[in-house]
């Protein structure tokens, strides 16, 4: 859908119909104080070629992956993303701010949703997925507000401590309100959720754990899932890497009832952390509680095929307070990027693109190993592993910086128990090259 | 939709102002009114309770989809649900077709039959939907 700005005259015209003079005039109901009257403070313009000049100015300043060596993930991965989709999503029928509603001027739109929800079905391993929501913490905070709706005697999750930790605190922040509590389930020695206090928590309504975790271990879902259903809790399974399920099964065939987490790996830019992609996948049986929009395939009076929003009645345009969600917003685009990724590489490519990435983490861990570096958890690694450096971490990361190599990152802050340790991450962006000179360097 | 007098009411019921009706007294039998049916229009799924749930007069005990709004049903009387039609899990069409027979909705057996005393019946009822109009 393309956007097209109110004229000056649209204004005029709109301003009359309603009786206001002027914009000010307009707005005169909000108080002075809570108004921004006049300009911004802002620097004068500049020409094109001086802006060009100023931005890589402030761009040489900071250091980004295409002239550093950045073993940082935590979230946010380091992916190549094919040229064709950026081409494909920079279109202005796609490059739009919002979710247009209105099926007969958004066919493309609605059916490039409906294509990224069967695809990413298929790679969870479940048979409904929304429209997206913001991004992997929101996931999952509305996934666990589902099994509260879906489990309404109940009042308690318990949620694993190797879930990302950002992700937590938002969930904090959306369970403050709420008459339900959090219960965390700590870590064993091995780097996995530790399920053995379960039974003790009373009014379990889910049980949600990340795969792999925060540590980059590959959590037993299907003994989770088990042991969450002999208590009449639903499972949620979450993650911050889903190129993970091109070589695992999805969580929905290891018995998760939900799906839901971060999908930035799916083709769509770093960006300094944003905007992200928040999957949600789960039963059919569930799809009345689903937050947020639903695309759906229908067929005209015709008989031709067409999509429209479905199961609406269930959102806040309709339904206000009493809606499944009142936080239904997505990045739509990043939804699209992800149908055109995941189309792009197709079922092999996902696979043998997530083995590139199995090989190449397996390798450094290998090879730091090899050169003194300790490896805390035992658990089987994706793409990710916690990593005790020899030496000094603290130091290490000042002194590798001045060589433009980012180690990882330090879990001091998050974890005060693993202070000295990095969290590494590889992808296949990482040459051989690289690989071994972070060895190099780590041990110099 | 219906004028008002093409609306079916059982003289033999008693009517909510929220659109339920009840049949029986000590177990109650509630469903909703063909004046809801008929505002609604095609219902596509109908939220049961579970059998032996705890109900507090004015509490939502269902809910009712149509291809236009979720609606919440009401129970009028306090009291445990003993039975529910499970014939809508499938047939949820059947709320429109027969409100007041196979689209009933849940049997409730009721701890205060004073309760009912405050329900209108059909005349009243009526009464209210012609003062809505």
């Amino acid at each position: 859908m393309r956007y097209l700005p109110h004229t000056q005259q649209d204004i005029q015209n709109m301003l009359q119909v309603i009786g206001a003079s002027s914009l000010e005039d307009l707005f005169a109901t909000i108080p002075d104080r809570s108004c921004r009257l006049g300009d911004l403070d802002l620097p004068g313009p500049l020409s094109e070629w001086d802006l060009r000049r100023h931005m890589a100015e402030l761009a040489s300043g900071t250091v980004n992956s295409d002239h550093a060596s950045v073993f940082l993930g935590a979230g946010n991965y380091e992916h190549y993303i094919p040229s064709a989709l950026r081409h494909l999503t920079s279109r202005s029928e796609f490059y739009t701010a919002y979710t247009p509603y209105q099926p007969e001027v958004s066919q493309g739109t609605l059916q490039g949703v409906f294509e990224y929800q069967t695809l990413i079905t298929r790679l969870m391993g479940l048979e409904v997925s929304n429209a997206s929501v913001y991004d992997g913490a929101s996931a999952l905070s509305e996934a666990l507000l589902m099994t509260l709706r879906i489990n309404k005697k109940r009042s308690r999750v318990a949620v694993s401590k190797a879930i990302h930790p950002h992700y937590r605190k938002i969930l904090a922040t959306y369970f403050e309100p709420l008459y339900a509590e959090i219960v965390e389930l700590p870590y064993t020695e091995d780097g996995l959720t530790d399920t053995s206090g379960l039974e003790q928590i009373e009014d379990l309504a889910a049980v949600a754990v990340q795969s792999p975790n925060f540590f980059g271990c590959i959590e037993p879902i299907a003994g989770v899932a088990e042991a969450a259903h002999d208590l009449g809790a639903l499972m949620v399974t979450c993650f911050s890497e889903p190129l993970a399920y091109g070589l695992l099964e999805g969580p929905g065939t290891h018995g998760s009832d939900v799906a839901c987490g971060e999908g930035q790996s799916l083709g769509i830019p770093q960006s300094f952390g944003g905007p992200g992609l928040g999957i949600f996948c789960t039963r059919k049986k569930y799809v009345r509680n689903i937050p947020g929009r639903l695309i759906g395939q229908t067929h005209d009076r015709h008989g031709q095929r067409g999509f429209v929003m479905t199961l609406s009645t269930r959102e806040q345009h309709i339904r206000r307070e009493k809606a499944t969600s009142n936080i239904c917003s997505n990045q739509n685009l990043c939804a699209i990027m992800a149908a055109i990724y995941m189309a792009c590489l197709g079922g092999s490519g996902m696979h043998e693109l997530a083995q590139l990435n199995l090989d190449k983490a397996g390798h450094l861990k290998q090879e730091l190993q090899k050169a003194g570096a300790s490896i805390p958890f035992s658990a089987p690694t994706f793409n990710e592993f916690v990593v005790r450096y020899p030496g000094d971490g603290a130091s290490l990361t000042d002194r590798l910086a001045a060589k433009n190599i980012v180690p990882g990152l330090p879990l001091d802050d998050y974890y005060p128990e693993l202070a000295g340790h990095h969290l590494v991450n590889v992808t296949e962006t990482k040459s051989k090259e690289d690989l071994d000179q972070l060895v190099k360097e780590v041990t110099a | 939709m219906k004028e008002i007098h093409e609306l079916h009411l059982p003289e033999e019921l008693k009517y909510t102002q929220d659109h339920e009706w009840t049949r029986g007294t000590e177990t109650v039998r509630i469903g909703i009114t063909d004046f809801a049916q008929d505002q609604l229009g095609d219902i596509v799924f109908v939220e049961l309770p579970e059998v032996g749930t705890q109900f507090e007069a004015q509490d939502v005990f269902a809910t009712v989809e149509s291809v236009k709004a979720v609606s919440e049903v009401y129970t009028p009387v306090s009291g445990e649900v003993v039975a529910v039609n499970e014939a809508l899990e499938e047939n949820p069409e059947l709320v429109n077709k027969d409100p007041y027979g196979e689209g009933w909705i849940v049997d409730i057996k009721i701890s205060d039959s004073s309760q009912l005393e405050s329900l209108m019946d059909s005349t009243a009822y009526m009464d209210m939907l012609k003062g809505e109009e």
